[in-house]
């Protein structure tokens, strides 16, 4: 657990970089730290490492003031991932993701046993990676490593400064998903800083949308989406978060809702969509191609109905602006 | 032709003792050079301010122009009655040598990529580890660059340094001048040149040897 109590920076007597910043990460939680550019996001993170400075109130690491711990030891007891070029070039993978159990003095097998579990992790071979260097491995597989290299002497807190940010979008997203499907086998306590609004959706327990050093919102995704607080949380979300907001919903929860539609074996070719996929990339997929239907198939690959832009449009209606105008009226 | 056989079959004994002579006055100076260089450029990496003030005192030590530097070590060194000879060029050719051995392994640490260094920092290395594990793996290309430079321009200063008795290959040009001997002249040149040559390839293989592919590219 990390609690930021009236966390304060300033340079001087006129900068206020962050301005009485105060919430709370919890156990095993996301937060993802969300804003434009220079709104103190990333200060924010550093101070937790104490590779910035708080100005005024306190930073509480799992019970412990972070003004009370010794810089070196702190580091070495939080992950800490950054956006890219982070791996060392003149270290092998292995040393490069051994490198905190390394400083901490673990045992030769210790270390060869935590780099197995870490490579399986993230479906790398050990053997065959470990003892390769950075330049040999494709940014995608590089950003992987950056991530287990700080799981790995499996610290409770982990710190990502748009850990994704470098890589392509196709690359970024398959990541993404495979570091929550990790996340919920280690149940780190993260914070996490991105500008990307969908990568905030997607990856976050909470938002804290900052502006300026100041918090704007801290909430769900999708209580941040359906209520903005004010004025800018809103156009920061922009006028299609209704659409951005699909995405927190998969093609199971509107089938709970409204259910689908039957299958009609007379169309051939019709493309097939897994019922756990979102929805906002079941709607582009629909969009995209000619028929007015996607197949829905559940985890055993069976056909189990199908999915219209109709729906699609009725659930947005029902589960999501429904509840947008209720709070706007509200 | 006939003639050279004949110059080299006299004087081949000795241009290969002034080559050693040569090479033990260069090694020994760049050998105590690193000695001072390398930890004086690693420290500057921390002070920015002495940094500039060190930089610019080997800059101007290397505008010196070396006859006029070994004039000046003439009378200090008169001092300890070691005036001319081995002392004094000795001590040029490491002031020398300060310039590019302080000043790549200062560059070459702070060029060291900067997220690289946050995630080191981040990670919770010691300054110590970070210099070891980090910045100085990272910056050997171009420490070793300054080396070699170093070097190289150090055996065609040691030249010089036979004007105040140094010995070495220098010795060879500048009786050949007085004499007005070619053999003389061509003999030390060519000597001084080859083992330039040799010496910044011995460099170049121990500097592949101890760089990592990766960095190297």
């Amino acid at each position: 657990m990390i609690s930021f109590n009236h966390v304060t920076k300033s340079y001087g007597e006129e900068i206020t970089a962050i301005d009485d910043v105060d919430f709370t990460v919890e156990q095993g939680k996301i937060v993802v730290l969300l804003g434009p550019s220079g709104c103190g996001k990333t200060t924010l993170l550093r101070m937790v490492n104490q590779l910035e400075t708080i100005t005024k109130g306190e930073i509480i690491i799992n019970g412990e003031n972070s003004k009370d711990l010794d810089p070196i030891e702190l580091r070495r007891k939080i992950g800490y991932v950054i956006q890219s070029n982070g791996l060392f070039p003149n270290m092998t993978i292995e040393e490069n993701v051994m490198l905190v159990p390394d400083l901490l003095g673990w045992s030769k097998k210790d270390k060869r046993t935590r780099f197995e579990y870490l490579m399986k992790l993230i479906g790398l071979d050990a053997k065959d990676y470990g003892k390769r260097y950075p330049h040999e491995l494709s940014g995608g597989q590089q950003q992987r490593i950056g991530v287990v290299r700080a799981l790995a002497a499996d610290p409770p807190v982990m710190l990502m400064d748009e850990p994704f940010g470098a890589l392509d979008p196709i690359i970024r997203d398959k990541i993404q998903e495979e570091f929550l499907q990790i996340q919920r086998e280690v149940k780190k306590t993260i914070l996490f800083v991105s500008h990307d609004i969908d990568e905030a959706i997607k990856m976050a327990d909470k938002i804290l949308l900052l502006r300026d050093g100041e918090i704007m919102q801290f909430d769900t995704p999708s209580e941040m989406l359906a209520h903005p607080k004010n004025e800018f949380v809103s156009q920061f979300f922009g006028k299609d978060r209704a659409i951005k907001s699909l995405s927190l919903h998969t093609v199971e929860n509107l089938r709970e809702v409204i259910g689908l539609g039957p299958v009609d074996e007379s169309i051939q070719d019709t493309k097939t969509i897994h019922i756990h996929q979102d929805l906002r990339n079941t709607l582009s997929m629909l969009l995209n191609q000619e028929a007015d239907q996607v197949i829905v198939t559940d985890e055993q690959g069976e056909n189990i109905g199908t999915i219209t832009i109709d729906l699609v449009q009725k659930y947005l209606h029902f589960e999501i602006k429904g509840k947008m105008s209720a709070s706007q009226e509200g | 032709m006939e003639n050279w056989a004949r110059f080299l079959e006299v004087n081949a004994p000795r241009i290969l003792e002034l080559t050693i002579d040569h090479a033990v006055l260069v090694s020994l100076a760049i050998f105590v050079a690193l000695l001072i260089g390398i930890p004086l450029g690693i420290y500057l990496t921390t002070n920015q301010y002495l940094a500039d003030t060190v930089l610019q005192i080997a800059s101007i030590t290397l505008t010196i122009p070396s006859i006029a530097l070994f004039g000046v070590m003439i009378p200090i060194f008169s001092l300890i009655n070691q005036g001319i000879g081995f002392v004094p060029a000795f001590v040029a050719l490491v002031l020398y040598s300060q310039l590019p051995i302080i000043r790549n392994t200062y560059t070459g640490i702070k060029n060291v990529n900067p997220e690289m260094r946050d995630a080191a920092i981040g990670m919770g290395m010691k300054t110590h580890q970070r210099l070891l594990r980090v910045e100085i793996p990272n910056a050997l290309p171009v420490i070793m660059a300054g080396v070699r430079t170093a070097v190289v321009m150090n055996i065609g200063i040691a030249v010089i340094a036979a004007y105040i008795g140094a010995g070495g290959l220098g010795v060879l040009i500048t009786q050949g001048i007085s004499r007005n001997d070619n053999y003389l002249i061509i003999s030390g040149s060519i000597a001084v040149a080859i083992l330039a040559i040799i010496a910044d390839s011995i460099l170049l293989l121990i500097q592949k040897r101890f760089t990592k592919k990766a960095i190297a590219e």
